[in-house]
């Protein structure tokens, strides 16, 4: 069977089992649609959690990243695990006791305050629609490479499927196709991984095989690693930093409290029945993502020197990398380079003209290296290698069966569908729910409340995929926003309201909205004011990275020790809240007396 | 034994304490801050400190993770405020 046909069977598959379990799971009452019931097992949510978690990017890009950044690309995989730790301890368990539908429900209670609710509101939606755009897309380029249809066509597909699974289903439908997404998805990462360990290694587990010798010989995979990009004039692998070392800091500790912020994981913990529960759920979920996180950088690092032994003889050999017949002649370059090529993921360009691909660091700093490419007579690097490559690409370079490659394709959809599905119904809960019941009208029966979260869901779609076919010229920043967002504004908020009984509802506001604003004025200083190319003002604020030299991306740490320091001050000088909300505080803090989650204003 | 709420939290915040203690010391400690000294180290091939940062610290996370929900259910039923 050829390739594409292998593709469109495992694709239609997945997409089949979808829709089956959309019909199986319709939501029926309010609980259905925004907790599926409230009675969902912590290892299935952990799972659901898992798929919901890991999106286009950690599928796609991640190990991609690690691989270009070597020791430095660890601050994603800490940053996105850790932030788990915090939710477990911080949140998920007395947001579930708590025991209501959406997170701006708990900021308007404990800080008995509808203006408070929506700016919570506003925070989730900013964070979760910048969030979407980038799983739209995905989505796009997914349909695109596998299945060579036009990414219009991708986006048209995975919205019609998203739609019958969400709005039928709302949470409960969603529940259950992320844990299908997840077996797929987890499934297609490993399986290849699996391969190249044992080809590189001859340990087929990647985790290990990272750290072990090359087959046949007594030198580490990491040491040869390390050794080849170093001679090449790269950074050394096991020891670049991404930044200085405070920069890779903040941006570690900006990536942890943004991913316990996110509303549409802490959604997750709404529908697990008790509050043990919910601990006990954040485990789970952290195991099922760890699978993924502990290979990614394998994947990152073999990936990197396959691709390196590719075009350079002398990378298996052992010879000397800047003779001439090392580097592997163009026209016998290996066909996946040649499909990929017209992607324009990679691309080859012979600057000195003699017929042969030359892969090395022409700016480094290494005058060794720059030696040593002068006297070879190279004229500069001729392969640019977009990241995204290494995952997608990964199969083919290791030169896997066509079923593998098929399952790759699958995977990547099901990692971008789940986590637009979990965004779209964060969006369309807080607009039902948060707007139409808790401020426009709070009469509004519970037949009335789930038809305006289906047309709230089925709107946030349109919404979504509009913006997926017309991305507005910001979507690569916005990823970063969105956990600047929630790392600014939510995280802190919610921390408060449990952590600090006196906590009133004048700091909380305050410290939501500086926490926000200074994120998004250093983030717009960058990037330009709502990402508009041409209305950066670096002059203002004293060029880039004015503040210790951290970037707009790991800002939100900062963000949010804003936020806590405002909101103590005017907490200070403002009446401490009323008794009863001291005494929600502590009910919420204690497990005793938790009751099935509604949506009782 | 004093059974008061106040009690029950001062518990559970030192258990939080603990846990977040060993949460930062692996990845911002051993995994940033200490790495080079770590990765003079070896685990097979792995330089412990890029080990950390790369591996070793969502392990930790998990094992993390389940420890508190285990400490956490001890603490309720210490405290006679755990669910039926």
């Amino acid at each position: 069977m050829d390739l594409q046909t292998t593709i469109y069977l495992v694709v239609g598959a997945s997409f089949a089992l979808y829709i089956g379990i959309a019909l199986w799971a319709r939501a029926g009452s309010t609980s259905e649609f925004y907790v599926a019931g409230g009675g969902v097992g912590p290892r299935v949510n952990g799972m659901a959690t898992a798929a919901d978690w890991m999106s286009a990017a950690s599928f796609i890009s991640m190990a991609g990243l690690i691989s270009n950044m070597g020791y430095g690309g660890g601050l994603f995989l800490m940053g996105w695990t850790g932030g788990y730790v915090l939710l477990a301890l911080l949140l998920a368990p007395y947001l579930r006791k708590f025991g209501k539908f959406t997170v701006p429900q708990f900021i308007g209670d404990r800080f008995y305050s509808k203006s408070a609710s929506t700016v919570a509101v506003l925070c989730l939606l900013t964070a979760s629609l910048t969030y979407v755009i980038g799983q739209m897309t995905g989505v796009g380029v997914a349909f695109s490479r596998f299945l060579g249809v036009s990414s219009e066509t991708g986006i048209y597909v995975g919205m019609g499927i998203v739609f019958v699974y969400a709005v039928l289903g709302g949470m409960k439908g969603i529940t259950y196709t992320q844990v299908a997404q997840y077996v797929v998805l987890i499934f297609a990462y490993t399986v290849p991984a699996i391969f190249i360990s044992l080809h590189l290694t001859g340990n087929p587990i990647p985790q290990l095989g990272l750290g072990g010798d090359l087959v046949g010989t007594d030198v580490s995979l990491m040491q040869k690693l390390d050794s080849i990009v170093v001679d090449l004039g790269f950074g050394e692998y096991t020891t670049t930093t991404a930044g200085s070392t405070l920069n890779m800091f903040v941006y570690t500790l900006s990536l942890m409290i943004g991913t316990a912020g996110l509303p549409h994981v802490i959604m997750r913990f709404f529908t697990v029945p008790t509050v043990a529960a919910a601990r006990s759920s954040a485990g789970w979920a952290l195991v099922f993502i760890a699978i993924l996180y502990t290979t990614a950088p394998a994947v990152g690092a073999m990936a990197k020197l396959n691709l390196h032994s590719t075009v350079n003889t002398a990378v298996v050999s052992g010879g000397d990398l800047y003779a001439v017949e090392s580097s592997i002649k163009a026209d016998e370059r290996p066909d996946w380079m040649k499909r990929w090529e017209k992607t324009g993921l990679l691309k080859f360009e012979d600057k000195n003209g003699d017929g042969r691909i030359q892969y090395y660091n022409d700016k480094t700093k290494s005058d060794e290296a720059k030696a040593k490419a002068e006297a070879a007579g190279w004229k500069g690097n001729e392969l640019t290698v977009n990241p995204d490559i290494i995952v997608l690409a990964n199969p083919e370079i290791a030169l896997l069966p066509n079923w593998v490659i098929a399952l790759v394709a699958a995977g990547g959809l099901a990692a971008a569908l789940s986590t637009a599905a979990g965004l779209l119904l964060a969006i369309s809960s807080a607009i039902s729910h948060d707007l139409v019941k808790g401020v426009f009208n709070p009469n509004i029966s519970e037949k009335g409340e789930l038809m305006a979260g289906k047309i709230a869901m089925a709107v946030s779609i349109f919404v979504a995929g509009y913006l997926g076919l017309n991305p507005p010229g910001f979507a690569a920043g916005t990823v970063a926003l969105a956990f600047g967002i929630a790392a600014s504004s939510l995280f802190p908020a919610i921390m408060m309201g449990i952590f600090s009984k006196k906590m009133n509802k004048e700091g909380a506001i305050a410290g939501m909205l500086a926490g926000l604003l200074i994120t998004l004025f250093y983030v717009f200083a960058h990037k330009g004011i709502f990402f508009i190319k041409g209305t950066e003002y670096l002059d203002l604020i004293g060029g880039p990275n004015p503040f210790f030299g951290i970037t707009p991306e790991a800002f939100g740490a900062v963000g949010a020790l804003f936020n806590f320091i405002v909101a103590f001050v005017v907490d200070k000088f403002t009446k401490e809240p009323p008794e009863h909300i001291q005494h929600l505080v502590e009910s919420v803090r204690t497990p005793r007396g938790s009751k099935a989650v509604d949506g009782a204003h | 034994m004093d059974k008061s709420g106040e009690a029950y939290w001062k518990a559970t915040l030192g258990l939080l304490t603990k846990i977040l203690a060993v949460w930062f010391l692996v990845s911002f400690g051993a995994g940033i801050l200490f790495v080079d000294l770590f990765n003079k180290i070896h685990l097979g091939g792995y330089p412990l400190g890029f080990w950390f940062a790369q591996q070793g610290s969502i392990y930790i996370f998990v094992a993390l993770i389940f420890i508190y929900a285990k400490k956490m259910g001890e603490i309720d039923r210490k405290f006679d405020v755990h669910e039926e």
